[in-house]
């Protein structure tokens, strides 16, 4: 069969036969259709709709006092708020740019520099940060540790000193009313919305 | 049996005119297949190996009728299965420890290759296939490990996923996609499951190419020689039959003491506290049998960027991921690495000591990786990193230059029954006596 066609081939010359037209056109189709149909197996593994349904929260920041750190679940994972002090916010504004490995002003990352939102998953391999509650160490930094692999944060949130390449994700968010957000959406474009401090 | 046998009548002779698996069997490991005579104890582990996937998939099944995979059962079920199924506490420990076990025989078989060189033409395949089952049971010991939904299983797969996102551009959206969501959570557990059931046929399957690829050339040996002739071999049943079940013997002694008196040694105990997405463990390992890969892991703390320009080629995570995975992906290329024609270590005295300082490095690495990255252990787990990659890419081919072996005895008979000297008179004459 290989040899009739190859033989075939020779006798046509350059220009190949009509056999292997058929060949190639029946063998192209072939690939397309093996796409196709693998393709929905494998996006069967992305994230089905009824957890994307649950891919945005509210929170009220009202209870959380100066100082004070809360954790909620966002998308199974936790996102960090922290009522920052003065202090704080004046040390994360000290800092020069060309210090950071992942350069990236205050400004740019909290749309009220009193309230520091962002996902509290380090950017190494993924554990949660140390640093929300009272005693628990807060690195060099006076930010968040990472304990897994010794990350340290600053009250930026961003990364100072060891494995993790990026500062923490600032997740897209707005302000609902003047204490309340949404987190897991940009909002209105211009109404002071999060998403290019977002790392994604 | 042997092959005369299977020529019988009866019923075997039916069912064996009509499907040969008598015979096919005794030439796999029955009397029609010759084996070197010199096999030592280190060639147990095997067979050793062969018998612990079959122990850990019956056990495994058994426990799947009784875990459910879901977040919210999970840790319950398992607790179900030690408290109240009949015999449950003993299918998991069993398992557990398994894992353990076998990654212990794996490990002995592996380096058992590399001492006797048994990686060397012809058997590169044959050790290729090798190094795929060691893949695969990695990567199923990771998912069946967070099976129980344990504070351990959640983060060491929160970790080890994570280590996908380092692939430049589409690394998130693969993390994503591996998740089925956007953090380790319910999809993860299911999908693990599912295939944390399905890899353990695959090994099967591999292992049939892996044993179908040995047959080829037959084993290697402790002399690292060719067999010249039937006065080198012995049929595999009865002698390594008789070997290997006491050899098994021995093993499930040892196992068996694991699961009765210290089941949980090798395990961590923060995998008895139910997962928890939003509190990382204080201290994160995995199991011991990938503790020095996550030591390489962690000892890339450093960019690597072209000199004098800081740009930036590789991100240190990236990097750990890279130097993680070339550190099993090395072992494919072996056989091209190390090119000295001489097999056996025994020959070889200068690699033989690189050998025991690869197997120190290891052990090393072992220690580095159990221990919080920073200070005099990471360091140190830098350096046992340079040098694994040392030992590979620039002491065997170096090696295989240099090295001047030691005069190879002329046969397997030879050495075996005059302790290398000349060969006795009643040798070839004798060739099924026992050495």
């Amino acid at each position: 069969m290989a040899e009739q066609a190859s033989s075939a081939h020779v006798a046509h010359g350059e220009g190949g036969t009509r056999r292997d037209f058929l060949y190639i056109a029946s063998g192209a189709v072939v690939a397309m259709g093996a796409v196709i149909t693998v393709w929905p197996i494998i996006d069967s593994m992305n994230p089905s709709q009824d957890v994307l349904a649950l891919a945005t929260i509210e929170v009220d920041l009202a209870p959380v006092e100066v100082g004070q750190a809360i954790t909620v679940k966002w998308r199974g994972k936790p996102v960090f708020i922290r009522h920052r002090t003065a202090e704080e916010i004046a040390e994360a504004r000290a800092v020069s740019l060309d210090e950071l490995r992942d350069p990236q002003t205050d400004e740019a990352r909290a749309i009220k520099p009193e309230y520091l939102v962002m996902v509290g998953v380090c950017t190494h391999l993924g554990c949660v940060p140390l640093g929300q509650r009272p005693g628990q160490p807060k690195g060099d930094y006076n930010g968040w540790f990472c304990p897994c692999h010794g990350s340290h944060y600053d009250t930026s949130g961003r990364i100072r000193k060891g494995p993790a390449p990026l500062n923490l994700p600032v997740p897209a968010y707005f302000y609902l009313e003047d204490l309340r957000i949404r987190v897991g959406e940009a909002g209105e474009p211009g109404a002071g919305g999060a998403e290019g401090a977002s790392h994604g | 049996m042997t092959t005369s046998d299977a020529k019988q009548g009866g019923l075997i002779g039916w069912i064996e005119h009509r499907l040969p698996i008598f015979s096919f069997l005794d030439h796999a490991v029955g009397s029609g297949y010759p084996t070197p005579r010199n096999l030592s104890y280190w060639w147990n582990f095997g067979a050793l190996a062969g018998i612990v996937l079959v122990i850990m998939i019956v056990t495994g099944i058994m426990l799947a009728m009784q875990y459910t995979p879901h977040v919210d059962y999970a840790f319950a079920s398992v607790e179900r299965i030690m408290r109240d199924v009949n015999s449950g506490w003993l299918l998991r420990y069993i398992h557990m420890n398994g894992g353990s076990f076998f990654f212990i025989v794996v490990y002995i078989h592996l380096f058992r290759g590399l001492y006797y060189g048994s990686f060397k033409s012809p058997r590169e395949l044959l050790w290729m296939l090798g190094v795929v089952i060691l893949l695969l049971m990695m990567a199923t010991a990771f998912m069946g490990y967070v099976l129980p939904w344990g504070q351990m299983s959640y983060w060491g797969a929160t970790v080890i996923t994570n280590l996908f996102s380092a692939i430049p551009w589409v690394g998130e959206s693969i993390v994503t996609w591996l998740w089925g969501g956007f953090s380790v959570d319910n999809a993860t557990l299911n999908r693990f499951y599912s295939l944390h059931y399905l890899l353990p046929f695959l090994i099967v399957g591999v292992v049939v190419l892996h044993i179908w690829a040995l047959h080829r050339f037959g084993s290697n040996n402790p002399l690292g020689i060719d067999p010249r002739g039937p006065q080198d071999k012995i049929p595999f049943h009865p002698y390594y039959t008789v070997k290997d079940a006491f050899g098994l013997g021995v093993f499930l002694v040892i196992f068996a003491a694991a699961v009765f008196f210290f089941p949980n040694y090798m395990g961590h105990p923060d995998n008895y506290i139910e997962a928890n997405p939003l509190a990382t463990p204080e201290h994160i390992v995995p199991e011991w049998y990938f503790l020095p890969y996550y030591a390489m892991l962690r000892a890339i703390t450093f960019d690597i960027a072209i000199p004098f320009t800081g740009v930036v080629v590789i991100e240190a995570k990236l990097g750990g991921v890279i130097t993680m995975f070339a550190s099993i992906f090395i072992l494919f290329v072996l056989p091209w690495l190390d090119r000295s024609p001489v097999r056996s270590a025994r020959f070889r005295p200068i690699y033989q000591l690189f050998f025991w300082l690869l197997v120190i490095d290891c052990i090393v690495l072992g220690f580095a990786g159990a221990k919080p990255p920073e200070g005099t252990w990471l360091i140190i787990g830098q350096l046992a990193t340079f040098y694994y990659f040392l030992h590979f890419l620039v002491v065997l081919p170096l090696l295989s230059v240099v090295e001047r072996p030691r005069p190879l005895p002329a046969s397997i008979s030879e050495a075996v029954v005059k302790g290398g000297g000349t060969p006795l008179a009643g040798v070839r004459a004798k060739p099924m006596e026992k050495a």
